[in-house]
Protein backbone atom coordinates (compact mmCIF):
# COMPACT_ATOMS: atom_id res chain seq x y z
CA UNK A 1 0.00 0.00 0.00
CA UNK A 2 2.82 2.38 0.51
CA UNK A 3 4.07 2.47 -2.63
CA UNK A 4 0.54 3.22 -4.05
CA UNK A 5 0.16 5.87 -1.47
CA UNK A 6 4.11 7.52 -2.81
CA UNK A 7 2.26 7.10 -6.47
CA UNK A 8 -0.69 9.49 -5.18
CA UNK A 9 1.72 11.65 -3.45
CA UNK A 10 4.32 11.67 -6.71
CA UNK A 11 1.58 12.47 -8.79
CA UNK A 12 0.51 15.26 -6.77
CA UNK A 13 3.82 16.70 -6.48
CA UNK A 14 3.71 16.43 -10.46
CA UNK A 15 0.58 18.47 -10.41
CA UNK A 16 2.02 21.67 -8.16
CA UNK A 17 5.59 21.77 -9.98
CA UNK A 18 3.77 20.44 -13.25
CA UNK A 19 5.23 22.74 -15.25
CA UNK A 20 8.90 22.24 -15.59
CA UNK A 21 8.48 18.63 -16.57
CA UNK A 22 8.32 19.09 -20.37
CA UNK A 23 10.34 21.60 -20.65
CA UNK A 24 12.60 19.73 -22.40
CA UNK A 25 10.19 19.94 -25.26
CA UNK A 26 11.28 23.79 -26.13
CA UNK A 27 14.25 22.55 -27.33
CA UNK A 28 14.13 22.19 -30.84
CA UNK A 29 16.06 18.86 -32.17
CA UNK A 30 15.47 16.98 -28.95
CA UNK A 31 14.05 13.75 -28.58
CA UNK A 32 11.24 14.85 -26.38
CA UNK A 33 10.30 17.47 -28.66
CA UNK A 34 10.32 14.81 -32.00
CA UNK A 35 8.34 12.57 -30.24
CA UNK A 36 5.89 15.56 -30.00
CA UNK A 37 6.52 16.68 -33.24
CA UNK A 38 5.63 13.73 -34.79
CA UNK A 39 2.02 13.79 -34.69
CA UNK A 40 1.81 16.67 -36.88
CA UNK A 41 2.38 14.63 -39.93
CA UNK A 42 -0.36 12.64 -38.71
CA UNK A 43 -2.80 15.73 -38.66
CA UNK A 44 -1.54 17.06 -42.06
CA UNK A 45 -2.16 13.18 -43.52
CA UNK A 46 -5.39 12.79 -41.80
CA UNK A 47 -7.03 16.06 -42.61
CA UNK A 48 -5.86 15.42 -46.48
CA UNK A 49 -7.43 12.46 -46.59
CA UNK A 50 -10.37 13.97 -45.34
CA UNK A 51 -10.74 16.96 -47.08
CA UNK A 52 -9.62 16.19 -50.50
CA UNK A 53 -10.47 19.93 -52.38
CA UNK A 54 -13.60 20.90 -50.11
CA UNK A 55 -13.68 24.55 -49.49
CA UNK A 56 -13.33 26.48 -46.86
CA UNK A 57 -16.62 28.12 -45.25
CA UNK A 58 -17.32 31.34 -46.86
CA UNK A 59 -19.24 33.94 -45.33
CA UNK A 60 -22.00 37.14 -46.31
CA UNK A 61 -21.17 40.89 -46.96
CA UNK A 62 -23.05 41.23 -43.89
CA UNK A 63 -19.96 39.37 -41.66
CA UNK A 64 -17.85 41.77 -42.74
CA UNK A 65 -18.13 44.13 -39.38
CA UNK A 66 -14.51 45.04 -38.35
CA UNK A 67 -10.81 45.73 -40.12
CA UNK A 68 -8.84 43.16 -41.06
CA UNK A 69 -6.61 42.93 -37.93
CA UNK A 70 -3.02 43.17 -38.87
CA UNK A 71 -0.23 41.05 -37.51
CA UNK A 72 3.17 40.38 -37.90
CA UNK A 73 4.89 42.47 -40.29
CA UNK A 74 3.04 45.84 -40.57
CA UNK A 75 5.60 48.18 -42.16
CA UNK A 76 8.54 46.83 -43.91
CA UNK A 77 11.18 49.35 -44.08
CA UNK A 78 13.73 47.63 -46.72
CA UNK A 79 15.01 50.04 -49.36
CA UNK A 80 13.61 47.98 -52.24
CA UNK A 81 10.51 47.98 -50.67
CA UNK A 82 9.84 51.43 -49.76
CA UNK A 83 10.88 52.76 -53.29
CA UNK A 84 7.95 50.24 -54.75
CA UNK A 85 5.36 51.61 -52.31
CA UNK A 86 6.02 55.34 -52.92
CA UNK A 87 6.01 54.37 -56.76
CA UNK A 88 2.04 53.12 -55.64
CA UNK A 89 3.74 49.72 -56.06
CA UNK A 90 3.45 50.33 -60.37
CA UNK A 91 7.26 49.05 -60.75
CA UNK A 92 6.11 45.71 -58.53
CA UNK A 93 6.95 42.33 -60.91
CA UNK A 94 5.56 38.45 -59.19
CA UNK A 95 8.95 36.29 -60.13
CA UNK A 96 7.68 32.95 -60.90
CA UNK A 97 10.84 30.78 -60.99
CA UNK A 98 12.54 27.20 -59.65
CA UNK A 99 10.95 24.13 -61.21
CA UNK A 100 8.67 25.57 -64.14
CA UNK A 101 8.98 25.01 -67.87
CA UNK A 102 8.07 28.83 -68.23
CA UNK A 103 9.80 31.41 -65.73
CA UNK A 104 7.41 34.48 -65.15
CA UNK A 105 7.65 38.05 -64.54
CA UNK A 106 4.11 39.56 -64.13
CA UNK A 107 3.14 43.08 -62.70
CA UNK A 108 0.49 44.14 -60.89
CA UNK A 109 -1.62 45.58 -63.57
CA UNK A 110 -1.02 41.97 -65.64
CA UNK A 111 -2.28 39.89 -62.53
CA UNK A 112 -4.94 42.45 -61.45
CA UNK A 113 -5.89 41.76 -65.42
CA UNK A 114 -6.36 38.12 -64.98
CA UNK A 115 -9.25 36.34 -64.23
CA UNK A 116 -9.95 37.31 -60.16
CA UNK A 117 -11.24 35.45 -57.54
CA UNK A 118 -13.59 37.38 -54.00
CA UNK A 119 -14.04 35.41 -51.10
CA UNK A 120 -15.31 36.74 -47.72
CA UNK A 121 -13.42 33.89 -45.31
CA UNK A 122 -12.30 34.23 -41.77
CA UNK A 123 -9.29 34.28 -41.08
CA UNK A 124 -7.46 32.64 -38.07
CA UNK A 125 -4.83 33.39 -36.29
CA UNK A 126 -2.30 30.72 -34.58
CA UNK A 127 -2.89 32.93 -31.18
CA UNK A 128 -6.50 32.52 -30.94
CA UNK A 129 -8.49 34.99 -33.05
CA UNK A 130 -10.58 35.08 -35.75
CA UNK A 131 -11.83 37.53 -38.59
CA UNK A 132 -14.00 37.90 -41.15
CA UNK A 133 -12.87 40.36 -44.02
CA UNK A 134 -13.28 40.08 -48.11
CA UNK A 135 -10.19 39.11 -50.47
CA UNK A 136 -9.98 39.66 -54.24
CA UNK A 137 -6.96 38.30 -56.22
CA UNK A 138 -5.96 35.96 -59.26
CA UNK A 139 -5.86 32.34 -58.37
CA UNK A 140 -2.87 30.75 -57.61
CA UNK A 141 -3.61 28.06 -60.05
CA UNK A 142 -4.03 30.48 -63.18
CA UNK A 143 -0.56 31.96 -62.77
CA UNK A 144 0.81 28.49 -61.95
CA UNK A 145 -0.43 27.39 -65.21
CA UNK A 146 0.66 30.36 -66.99
CA UNK A 147 4.43 28.74 -65.90
CA UNK A 148 3.91 25.34 -66.21
CA UNK A 149 5.47 23.77 -63.31
CA UNK A 150 7.42 20.75 -63.61
CA UNK A 151 6.79 17.19 -62.30
CA UNK A 152 9.32 17.34 -60.03
CA UNK A 153 7.66 20.15 -58.70
CA UNK A 154 6.64 19.14 -54.94
CA UNK A 155 5.81 22.87 -52.98
CA UNK A 156 5.30 26.47 -53.80
CA UNK A 157 7.80 28.57 -51.83
CA UNK A 158 6.67 32.62 -51.03
CA UNK A 159 9.54 34.39 -50.61
CA UNK A 160 9.09 37.93 -48.94
CA UNK A 161 9.94 41.97 -48.54
CA UNK A 162 9.63 42.27 -45.11
CA UNK A 163 12.90 41.60 -42.63
CA UNK A 164 12.17 40.05 -39.41
CA UNK A 165 15.30 39.98 -37.99
CA UNK A 166 18.70 41.93 -39.07
CA UNK A 167 21.85 40.83 -37.38
CA UNK A 168 25.80 40.33 -38.64
CA UNK A 169 25.04 37.49 -40.63
CA UNK A 170 22.56 39.18 -42.74
CA UNK A 171 19.00 39.51 -42.92
CA UNK A 172 16.47 37.09 -42.57
CA UNK A 173 13.47 37.50 -44.65
CA UNK A 174 9.79 36.08 -44.01
CA UNK A 175 9.39 33.02 -46.38
CA UNK A 176 6.60 30.49 -46.19
CA UNK A 177 6.17 27.04 -48.48
CA UNK A 178 2.73 24.98 -49.48
CA UNK A 179 2.61 21.63 -51.13
CA UNK A 180 0.75 21.95 -54.52
CA UNK A 181 -2.35 20.28 -53.34
CA UNK A 182 -2.83 23.76 -51.33
CA UNK A 183 -1.19 25.92 -54.11
CA UNK A 184 -4.06 24.33 -56.97
CA UNK A 185 -7.33 24.79 -54.02
CA UNK A 186 -9.96 26.59 -55.65
CA UNK A 187 -9.10 29.67 -52.33
CA UNK A 188 -5.62 29.82 -52.82
CA UNK A 189 -5.39 33.15 -54.45
CA UNK A 190 -2.69 36.01 -54.22
CA UNK A 191 -4.86 38.93 -53.08
CA UNK A 192 -4.06 42.09 -54.14
CA UNK A 193 -7.72 43.54 -52.80
CA UNK A 194 -8.73 43.54 -49.25
CA UNK A 195 -12.90 44.60 -48.48
CA UNK A 196 -13.21 46.66 -51.51
CA UNK A 197 -10.11 48.27 -51.62
CA UNK A 198 -6.35 48.07 -52.71
CA UNK A 199 -4.80 46.06 -50.39
CA UNK A 200 -3.07 48.08 -47.36
CA UNK A 201 0.78 47.82 -46.58
CA UNK A 202 -0.59 46.65 -43.44
CA UNK A 203 -2.19 43.88 -44.59
CA UNK A 204 0.34 42.82 -47.03
CA UNK A 205 0.33 45.13 -49.66
CA UNK A 206 0.77 44.69 -52.97
CA UNK A 207 0.07 41.07 -53.02
CA UNK A 208 -0.55 38.47 -50.32
CA UNK A 209 -1.21 34.95 -50.41
CA UNK A 210 -4.49 33.81 -49.40
CA UNK A 211 -4.29 30.30 -48.35
CA UNK A 212 -7.89 29.52 -46.56
CA UNK A 213 -7.51 26.00 -44.71
CA UNK A 214 -4.65 26.98 -42.74
CA UNK A 215 -3.41 29.56 -40.31
CA UNK A 216 -2.75 32.94 -40.52
CA UNK A 217 1.00 32.66 -40.85
CA UNK A 218 1.15 30.57 -43.50
CA UNK A 219 -0.34 33.64 -45.56
CA UNK A 220 2.40 35.54 -46.47
CA UNK A 221 2.41 39.46 -47.32
CA UNK A 222 4.58 40.96 -49.10
CA UNK A 223 5.01 38.24 -51.64
CA UNK A 224 8.21 38.85 -54.67
CA UNK A 225 9.04 35.40 -55.81
CA UNK A 226 7.24 32.21 -56.11
CA UNK A 227 9.85 29.46 -56.42
CA UNK A 228 8.49 25.95 -57.56
CA UNK A 229 10.89 22.84 -55.92
CA UNK A 230 11.22 19.49 -54.85
CA UNK A 231 12.17 20.28 -51.04
CA UNK A 232 12.51 23.37 -49.10
CA UNK A 233 15.43 21.99 -47.01
CA UNK A 234 17.45 24.82 -48.27
CA UNK A 235 15.98 27.81 -47.12
CA UNK A 236 16.21 29.30 -44.02
CA UNK A 237 16.98 26.92 -41.29
CA UNK A 238 15.16 24.50 -43.45
CA UNK A 239 11.54 23.60 -42.13
CA UNK A 240 9.86 25.26 -45.18
CA UNK A 241 8.62 28.39 -43.28
CA UNK A 242 9.83 31.58 -40.82
CA UNK A 243 7.87 30.14 -38.47
CA UNK A 244 8.25 26.66 -39.09
CA UNK A 245 12.05 27.26 -38.37
CA UNK A 246 11.05 28.63 -35.05
CA UNK A 247 8.81 25.96 -33.50
CA UNK A 248 5.64 26.44 -35.43
CA UNK A 249 4.19 23.58 -37.39
CA UNK A 250 4.98 23.43 -40.96
CA UNK A 251 1.10 22.61 -42.02
CA UNK A 252 -1.01 24.78 -39.87
CA UNK A 253 -4.12 23.55 -40.72
CA UNK A 254 -4.89 23.27 -36.92
CA UNK B 1 -14.48 4.23 5.94
CA UNK B 2 -12.13 1.82 3.96
CA UNK B 3 -11.74 -0.35 6.91
CA UNK B 4 -15.17 -0.98 7.68
CA UNK B 5 -16.41 -2.60 3.92
CA UNK B 6 -16.40 -5.91 5.22
CA UNK B 7 -17.78 -8.46 2.18
CA UNK B 8 -15.61 -10.07 -0.55
CA UNK B 9 -13.20 -9.06 -2.92
CA UNK B 10 -14.36 -9.03 -6.73
CA UNK B 11 -12.89 -8.20 -10.10
CA UNK B 12 -14.39 -5.01 -10.86
CA UNK B 13 -12.63 -3.29 -13.65
CA UNK B 14 -11.11 -5.18 -16.83
CA UNK B 15 -7.54 -4.30 -17.77
CA UNK B 16 -9.08 -2.13 -20.81
CA UNK B 17 -10.97 0.10 -18.72
CA UNK B 18 -7.82 0.42 -15.95
CA UNK B 19 -5.03 1.23 -18.92
CA UNK B 20 -7.12 3.50 -20.73
CA UNK B 21 -8.57 5.13 -17.20
CA UNK B 22 -4.62 6.20 -16.73
CA UNK B 23 -3.76 7.16 -20.15
CA UNK B 24 -6.40 9.54 -20.21
CA UNK B 25 -5.86 10.99 -16.91
CA UNK B 26 -2.26 11.90 -17.88
CA UNK B 27 -3.45 13.23 -21.46
CA UNK B 28 -6.24 15.29 -19.57
CA UNK B 29 -3.54 16.68 -17.16
CA UNK B 30 -1.09 17.71 -19.88
CA UNK B 31 -3.57 18.74 -22.10
CA UNK B 32 -4.98 21.47 -19.58
CA UNK B 33 -1.92 22.74 -19.19
CA UNK B 34 -0.49 23.17 -22.45
CA UNK B 35 -3.90 24.73 -23.40
CA UNK B 36 -3.92 27.16 -20.65
CA UNK B 37 0.04 28.05 -22.29
CA UNK B 38 -2.09 28.26 -25.79
CA UNK B 39 -5.34 30.42 -24.27
CA UNK B 40 -2.22 33.37 -22.97
CA UNK B 41 -1.58 34.20 -26.67
CA UNK B 42 -5.09 35.47 -26.96
CA UNK B 43 -6.38 35.62 -23.57
CA UNK B 44 -9.90 36.08 -23.94
CA UNK B 45 -12.99 34.47 -25.16
CA UNK B 46 -15.47 35.54 -27.57
CA UNK B 47 -19.06 34.68 -29.31
CA UNK B 48 -19.25 34.49 -32.77
CA UNK B 49 -17.43 33.42 -35.85
CA UNK B 50 -14.34 36.24 -35.40
CA UNK B 51 -12.87 37.99 -32.55
CA UNK B 52 -14.30 41.72 -31.76
CA UNK B 53 -11.29 44.15 -31.62
CA UNK B 54 -13.69 47.04 -33.62
CA UNK B 55 -16.69 45.86 -31.42
CA UNK B 56 -17.36 43.95 -28.29
CA UNK B 57 -18.48 40.07 -28.38
CA UNK B 58 -16.03 38.72 -25.66
CA UNK B 59 -17.69 37.34 -22.49
CA UNK B 60 -14.30 36.86 -20.81
CA UNK B 61 -10.97 38.85 -20.88
CA UNK B 62 -8.06 38.77 -18.73
CA UNK B 63 -4.84 41.26 -19.21
CA UNK B 64 -2.51 43.84 -17.26
CA UNK B 65 -2.52 47.78 -17.22
CA UNK B 66 -0.25 49.96 -15.48
CA UNK B 67 -1.22 50.14 -11.85
CA UNK B 68 -0.30 53.09 -9.57
CA UNK B 69 3.18 52.15 -8.30
CA UNK B 70 5.93 50.70 -10.43
CA UNK B 71 4.41 47.00 -10.91
CA UNK B 72 1.22 46.55 -13.60
CA UNK B 73 -1.83 45.07 -12.14
CA UNK B 74 -3.93 42.40 -13.54
CA UNK B 75 -7.44 42.09 -14.25
CA UNK B 76 -9.74 39.81 -15.24
CA UNK B 77 -13.32 41.09 -16.76
CA UNK B 78 -16.27 38.32 -17.13
CA UNK B 79 -19.56 39.36 -18.58
CA UNK B 80 -18.83 43.05 -18.28
CA UNK B 81 -17.66 42.97 -14.52
CA UNK B 82 -14.29 43.70 -13.23
CA UNK B 83 -12.07 42.07 -10.56
CA UNK B 84 -8.75 42.76 -9.83
CA UNK B 85 -6.58 39.40 -10.08
CA UNK B 86 -2.88 40.97 -9.60
CA UNK B 87 -1.32 37.97 -8.33
CA UNK B 88 -2.85 35.47 -10.24
CA UNK B 89 -4.95 36.28 -13.30
CA UNK B 90 -3.05 39.05 -15.56
CA UNK B 91 0.37 39.64 -13.46
CA UNK B 92 1.79 36.65 -11.33
CA UNK B 93 5.00 35.46 -10.09
CA UNK B 94 8.03 36.43 -8.60
CA UNK B 95 8.84 38.65 -11.73
CA UNK B 96 5.54 40.12 -11.84
CA UNK B 97 5.01 38.62 -15.30
CA UNK B 98 1.88 39.80 -17.45
CA UNK B 99 0.43 36.74 -18.89
CA UNK B 100 -3.04 35.78 -18.31
CA UNK B 101 -2.24 32.28 -16.42
CA UNK B 102 0.62 32.15 -14.20
CA UNK B 103 4.10 30.19 -15.26
CA UNK B 104 3.10 27.51 -12.63
CA UNK B 105 -0.30 26.54 -14.81
CA UNK B 106 1.92 26.91 -18.23
CA UNK B 107 3.19 24.11 -20.03
CA UNK B 108 5.71 24.36 -20.97
CA UNK B 109 6.83 26.85 -17.72
CA UNK B 110 8.39 29.73 -20.27
CA UNK B 111 5.51 31.53 -22.46
CA UNK B 112 6.22 29.58 -25.86
CA UNK B 113 2.74 28.71 -27.96
CA UNK B 114 5.11 26.87 -30.80
CA UNK B 115 5.79 24.35 -27.47
CA UNK B 116 2.37 24.57 -26.31
CA UNK B 117 0.93 23.60 -29.31
CA UNK B 118 3.18 20.87 -30.16
CA UNK B 119 2.40 19.31 -26.35
CA UNK B 120 -1.53 19.65 -26.70
CA UNK B 121 -1.62 18.32 -30.15
CA UNK B 122 0.39 15.27 -29.38
CA UNK B 123 -1.78 14.32 -26.28
CA UNK B 124 -5.16 15.21 -28.17
CA UNK B 125 -4.20 12.34 -30.81
CA UNK B 126 -3.42 10.30 -28.02
CA UNK B 127 -6.29 11.04 -26.19
CA UNK B 128 -8.69 9.96 -29.19
CA UNK B 129 -6.97 6.93 -30.16
CA UNK B 130 -7.16 6.41 -26.08
CA UNK B 131 -10.95 7.06 -26.18
CA UNK B 132 -11.24 4.85 -29.48
CA UNK B 133 -9.87 1.82 -28.10
CA UNK B 134 -12.09 1.92 -24.89
CA UNK B 135 -15.16 2.75 -26.65
CA UNK B 136 -14.20 -0.58 -28.46
CA UNK B 137 -13.23 -2.71 -25.30
CA UNK B 138 -16.03 -1.83 -23.34
CA UNK B 139 -18.40 -2.17 -26.24
CA UNK B 140 -17.33 -5.74 -26.57
CA UNK B 141 -17.11 -5.93 -22.76
CA UNK B 142 -20.15 -4.89 -21.78
CA UNK B 143 -18.68 -1.77 -19.94
CA UNK B 144 -20.52 0.68 -22.34
CA UNK B 145 -23.57 -0.70 -20.84
CA UNK B 146 -22.62 -0.78 -17.23
CA UNK B 147 -22.41 3.08 -17.31
CA UNK B 148 -25.84 3.80 -18.67
CA UNK B 149 -27.98 4.44 -16.29
CA UNK B 150 -31.41 2.03 -16.44
CA UNK B 151 -34.98 3.23 -15.38
CA UNK B 152 -34.83 1.73 -12.12
CA UNK B 153 -31.36 3.53 -11.35
CA UNK B 154 -33.08 6.68 -11.81
CA UNK B 155 -36.12 5.50 -9.48
CA UNK B 156 -32.88 5.64 -7.08
CA UNK B 157 -31.88 8.61 -7.80
CA UNK B 158 -33.43 10.92 -5.05
CA UNK B 159 -31.91 8.13 -2.33
CA UNK B 160 -28.28 8.11 -4.24
CA UNK B 161 -28.33 11.89 -4.03
CA UNK B 162 -29.08 11.89 -0.56
CA UNK B 163 -26.81 9.42 0.75
CA UNK B 164 -23.93 11.13 -1.34
CA UNK B 165 -24.72 14.22 0.39
CA UNK B 166 -23.95 12.40 3.88
CA UNK B 167 -21.19 10.44 2.54
CA UNK B 168 -22.91 7.38 3.04
CA UNK B 169 -21.46 5.65 -0.16
CA UNK B 170 -21.81 2.13 -0.83
CA UNK B 171 -19.70 -0.11 -2.75
CA UNK B 172 -21.12 -2.41 -4.58
CA UNK B 173 -20.71 -4.83 -8.05
CA UNK B 174 -22.16 -2.00 -9.97
CA UNK B 175 -22.16 1.40 -10.63
CA UNK B 176 -24.56 4.26 -8.35
CA UNK B 177 -26.75 6.05 -10.57
CA UNK B 178 -25.07 9.28 -9.33
CA UNK B 179 -21.67 7.48 -10.96
CA UNK B 180 -22.87 6.33 -13.34
CA UNK B 181 -24.57 9.52 -14.54
CA UNK B 182 -20.92 11.61 -13.95
CA UNK B 183 -18.69 9.19 -16.17
CA UNK B 184 -21.41 8.79 -18.61
CA UNK B 185 -21.62 12.80 -18.64
CA UNK B 186 -17.55 12.73 -18.93
CA UNK B 187 -17.25 10.12 -21.48
CA UNK B 188 -20.22 10.62 -23.86
CA UNK B 189 -20.30 14.35 -23.39
CA UNK B 190 -18.05 16.12 -22.02
CA UNK B 191 -14.75 14.61 -23.67
CA UNK B 192 -16.79 14.16 -27.18
CA UNK B 193 -17.19 17.95 -26.76
CA UNK B 194 -13.67 18.55 -26.18
CA UNK B 195 -12.38 17.14 -28.97
CA UNK B 196 -15.06 18.29 -31.61
CA UNK B 197 -14.70 22.42 -30.08
CA UNK B 198 -11.10 21.41 -30.32
CA UNK B 199 -11.32 20.32 -34.11
CA UNK B 200 -13.91 23.21 -34.99
CA UNK B 201 -11.06 25.75 -34.41
CA UNK B 202 -9.02 23.62 -37.03
CA UNK B 203 -9.18 25.69 -40.49
CA UNK B 204 -8.34 22.67 -42.15
CA UNK B 205 -11.08 20.81 -40.15
CA UNK B 206 -13.70 23.55 -40.89
CA UNK B 207 -13.69 22.85 -44.23
CA UNK B 208 -14.11 18.91 -43.16
CA UNK B 209 -17.09 19.15 -41.47
CA UNK B 210 -18.56 23.05 -41.70
CA UNK B 211 -21.32 22.45 -39.87
CA UNK B 212 -20.12 21.63 -37.13
CA UNK B 213 -19.36 25.49 -36.79
CA UNK B 214 -22.66 26.24 -37.05
CA UNK B 215 -23.63 23.44 -34.72
CA UNK B 216 -21.42 25.21 -31.88
CA UNK B 217 -22.26 28.73 -33.34
CA UNK B 218 -19.26 29.78 -34.96
CA UNK B 219 -15.71 29.09 -34.45
CA UNK B 220 -14.74 31.40 -31.53
CA UNK B 221 -17.66 30.48 -29.62
CA UNK B 222 -16.33 26.97 -30.12
CA UNK B 223 -13.58 27.84 -28.14
CA UNK B 224 -15.28 29.71 -25.76
CA UNK B 225 -16.97 26.09 -24.99
CA UNK B 226 -13.80 23.93 -24.94
CA UNK B 227 -12.76 26.41 -22.69
CA UNK B 228 -15.94 26.01 -20.26
CA UNK B 229 -15.83 22.07 -20.88
CA UNK B 230 -12.11 22.35 -19.59
CA UNK B 231 -13.23 24.27 -16.19
CA UNK B 232 -16.24 21.19 -16.26
CA UNK B 233 -13.45 18.41 -16.08
CA UNK B 234 -11.61 20.24 -13.36
CA UNK B 235 -14.70 20.40 -11.61
CA UNK B 236 -15.06 16.53 -12.23
CA UNK B 237 -11.51 16.32 -11.08
CA UNK B 238 -12.14 17.34 -7.71
CA UNK B 239 -15.36 15.64 -6.92
CA UNK B 240 -13.83 12.41 -7.97
CA UNK B 241 -11.00 13.40 -5.93
CA UNK B 242 -13.35 13.91 -2.84
CA UNK B 243 -15.18 10.61 -3.73
CA UNK B 244 -12.48 8.32 -3.77
CA UNK B 245 -11.50 9.54 -0.27
CA UNK B 246 -15.13 9.57 1.09
CA UNK B 247 -15.24 5.95 -0.05
CA UNK B 248 -12.07 4.28 0.79
CA UNK B 249 -9.05 5.22 -1.25
CA UNK B 250 -6.67 1.97 -0.80
CA UNK B 251 -9.92 0.41 -1.78
CA UNK B 252 -10.78 2.32 -5.04
CA UNK B 253 -7.38 3.01 -5.71
CA UNK B 254 -6.76 -1.28 -5.56
CA UNK B 255 -9.71 -1.53 -8.01
CA UNK B 256 -8.42 1.54 -10.30
CA UNK B 257 -4.84 -0.16 -10.39
CA UNK B 258 -5.26 -3.96 -10.00
CA UNK B 259 -9.16 -4.42 -10.80
CA UNK B 260 -10.13 -6.19 -7.40
CA UNK B 261 -12.19 -4.54 -4.94
CA UNK B 262 -14.23 -4.81 -1.82
CA UNK B 263 -17.66 -4.34 -1.33
CA UNK B 264 -20.03 -4.58 1.21
CA UNK B 265 -21.58 -7.63 2.31
CA UNK B 266 -24.66 -8.56 -0.28
CA UNK B 267 -28.32 -9.05 0.95
CA UNK B 268 -30.43 -10.93 -0.93
CA UNK B 269 -31.10 -8.90 -4.36
CA UNK B 270 -30.61 -5.33 -3.15
CA UNK B 271 -27.10 -3.14 -2.99
CA UNK B 272 -29.23 -1.10 0.10
CA UNK B 273 -26.74 -1.69 3.00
Amino acid sequence: MYNRRGLLLGAAALGLSGCKVLDGANEKGSALRGAFESVSNLTYRAQRMMAGNRLAPEYTEADVRQGQRPNGSIDPDGEEYLALSEGGFTGYNLTVTGLVERPLSVSLGQLKAMPSRTQITRHDCVEGWSCIAKWTGVPLSAVLNEAKPKLTARFAVFHCYDVLERSLSGEVKYYESIDLIDAYHPQTILAYGLNGADLPVANGAPLRLRVERQLGYKMAKYVHTIELVDSFAGYGLGKGSYWADRGYEWYAGI
Amino acid sequence: MADKIQGPLIYRQSGWTRLTHWIWAVCLFFLMLSGLQIFNAFPSLHIGNESGFDYDNAILAIGAREGDGENPTGFTRLFGYEFDTTGVLGVSGPEQSVQAFPASLTLPSNRSLATGRVIHFFFAWVLVGTLTVWAVASLLNGHLRALIPTLSDLRQLPRDVADHARLRLHHTRDYGVLQKLAYASVLFVALPLMILTGLSMSPGFNAIAPWLLDLFGGRQTARTIHFLMMVGLIGFFVVHMVMILAAGPINELRSILTGWYRIDPEKTGTDDV
